[in-house]
């Protein structure tokens, strides 16, 4: 019988004779095997980046020559009310989603890791069930509940006597409509990721302070929010890199006629509208950089306060 | 703990889980409605008796059925090669040994780190030099290896995969590509569902890129149709809604049967990163 080892093949597999025509096929197997990725990064990802930073210096309507202008468009960045006004249309959406948010998912995590509930897999799949659905459809439900004229909102505020909202067309309304859309679709998906956090922190802690005659609510702030600590700072991050990113629920939500002062245009929102309906595919790489020194900075940001807050209960 | 206090968490979780599900419902509710029915004040919260002369209506008037076979379409086979290409990376990355490993991958985590928006721009410019603008392509031949799932099925070999059972198939004479094929692929079957699950869904789902890319309406995925739907039909509220309730459900009837696969990839995933 003979045994032949192909020299890059298993890890713990002794080395014998070498058979001289597989040899080398099989010592390029492995990287045959992950070619597939580097090549289509290469292509589809290393390109466009670089791209996109000398796009972002110059001017092209898609079409024609591309013409670099360079710092033309940074300049423009800065003194653009318009991206100004974006962002602050995105940090707006972004606050009033994200915390109340990840405060209920911390929360109900909290309760359903209480022994008090039986069918808890069911009730983590109800509570999961809306990340699954997709932006475009629950927006346009919920565009048709928040309606200016005859929604369900409207509908519930004339039960009680109150006098209708325009949800769509007042900005600060329309920000809380599509906040409203990311908290239903990611409270339960945060919720199960603290759970799991839960699931690993050690009985003792809580059993012990539960003989020392602490309640519910101090067990919550006093041991699983400290606890958790790796695991929030976690979600805020993924939280605020989603959330300055928002786009489809405001594109679908306010499709057209949508303006930085109507409080629907978030960040890539304009980005979108710069490059591929009025065709500054220039100046909308730049407003691409621009939203990725805010994401970096934000995480930045979040992760420095997020520790210390947390550290401060403690 | 007092019954006040257990009668609260109970409340509080009931209240969550009816805002969860209420949504369907309503989708539900006005699907059955018709038109005039809806602009009734107070609304009324019972299910109708037009959801199948609604459905009947989205399927004559639109190109619904079109419509989810391109999406199909496109969720299936990126689904089936990000399977592939994943997987046999994923197997390399963890069973087998090379030179520059390490850094590869290390390379491949750091390139998750990479905000997608950056790629937008000058994407549609390479698709549009390569010609692939207007084609599906585009939308599933840059995906079709990806980070995330490579690091995915990686962790899972090198926890799952015993290194003795690959060398019995190497000792009975299997070639390194047979091993993946025949001994590996088998027992990665929970951790594939998951990526299954994962990208059919992203890519049912998908919004931005799909209607930046696909120009003809006759190529329109599901979501793309919606929207159109939702711009033509804006009066008419129990059409729209219906179309939007025949596009979740295929996801719905999905998590009926794999919810427990997916919660736990998503914990895993995240809680290992």
């Amino acid at each position: 019988m003979e045994v032949s080892d192909h020299g890059t093949g298993l890890q713990t597999a002794p080395k014998h004779q070498r058979h001289r025509f597989r040899f080398d096929l099989e010592k390029v197997t492995p990287y045959l095997a992950i070619a597939p990725f580097y090549l289509l990064f290469l292509v589809f990802g290393l390109f466009p980046i670089l791209f996109s930073g000398y796009l972002a210096l110059s001017k092209w309507d898609g079409i024609g020559q591309i013409q670099f202008t360079g710092w033309t468009n940074l300049q423009r960045l800065a003194q653009d009310t318009d991206f100004w006004l974006s962002l602050k249309n995105t940090v707006l959406i972004w606050a009033l989603g994200t915390f109340p948010m990840l405060f209920l998912a911390l929360v109900l995590a909290f309760m359903l890791s209480l022994k008090m509930f039986k069918h808890k897999e069911t009730l983590k799949a109800l509570l999961f069930l809306p990340n699954i659905t997709s932006v475009v459809a629950i927006t346009i439900l919920f565009g048709l509940i928040f309606s200016n004229l005859d929604g369900l909102a409207n509908g519930v505020l004339h039960l009680f006597g109150l006098r209708s909202i325009n949800w769509l067309t007042s900005p600060n309304w329309v920000r809380v409509v599509i906040a409203s859309v990311n908290v239903w679709q990611y409270t339960g998906y945060n919720m199960i990721i603290y759970l799991t956090g839960i699931a690993r922190i050690s009985k003792d802690y809580s059993e012990a302070a539960q003989m020392d005659g602490a309640n519910n609510r101090q067990i919550f702030w006093k041991i699983t929010v400290p606890q958790l600590k790796p695991i929030i700072l976690f979600t805020v991050m993924m939280s605020t890199i989603g959330g300055l990113q928002v786009f489809s629920e405001a594109q679908v939500l306010v499709p057209s006629g949508a303006t930085p002062q109507g409080g629907a245009m978030t960040i890539v929102y304009y980005l979108y509208n710069t490059a591929f309906t009025n065709h500054q595919f220039g100046y909308g790489s730049t407003i691409a950089w621009g939203l990725v020194a805010l994401i970096v900075l934000f995480s930045a940001v979040n992760w420095y306060v997020t520790t210390k807050r947390i550290q401060g209960v403690n | 703990m007092t019954r006040i206090m257990h009668g609260s968490i109970r409340l509080l979780v009931g209240l969550a889980v009816l805002l969860s599900l209420f949504p369907f419902y309503w989708m539900l509710v006005m699907a059955s409605k018709k038109n005039s029915e809806i602009y009734r004040t107070p609304p009324s919260l019972w299910v109708g008796d037009q959801l199948w002369h609604n459905i009947q209506a989205v399927i004559a008037q639109t190109s619904f059925f079109h419509a989810l076979f391109n999406t199909l379409f496109i969720a299936v086979t990126s689904t089936l090669l990000v399977l592939f290409f994943d997987s046999l990376a994923g197997f390399a990355f963890a069973k087998l040994h090379f030179r520059g490993q390490a850094f590869l991958f290390a390379f491949l985590l750091g390139t998750m780190m990479i905000p997608g928006q950056l790629n937008i721009i000058p994407s549609f410019y390479l698709m549009d030099k390569l010609g692939w603008v207007g084609s599906y392509k585009a939308l599933i031949i840059p995906g079709m290896a990806n980070a995330f799932g490579i690091f995915w099925i990686k962790q899972y070999c090198t926890d799952s995969i015993p290194d003795s059972l690959l060398e019995a198939a190497k000792l009975d004479g299997c070639s390194t590509f047979r091993i993946y094929w025949s001994v590996a692929l088998p027992i990665m079957r929970p951790a594939l569902a998951f990526l299954a699950l994962f990208s059919f869904m992203g890519s049912w789902n998908d919004y931005m890129w799909p209607l930046i890319i696909l120009n003809d309406e006759a190529k329109y995925t599901l979501m793309l149709a919606l929207t159109q739907l939702k711009g033509i039909y804006s009066v008419n509220y129990p059409l729209v809604i219906t179309g939007t309730l025949l596009a979740t459900l295929p996801l719905l009837v999905l998590f009926i049967f794999f919810s427990k696969q997916l919660i736990s990839g998503i914990t895993d995933g995240a809680v290992k990163e």
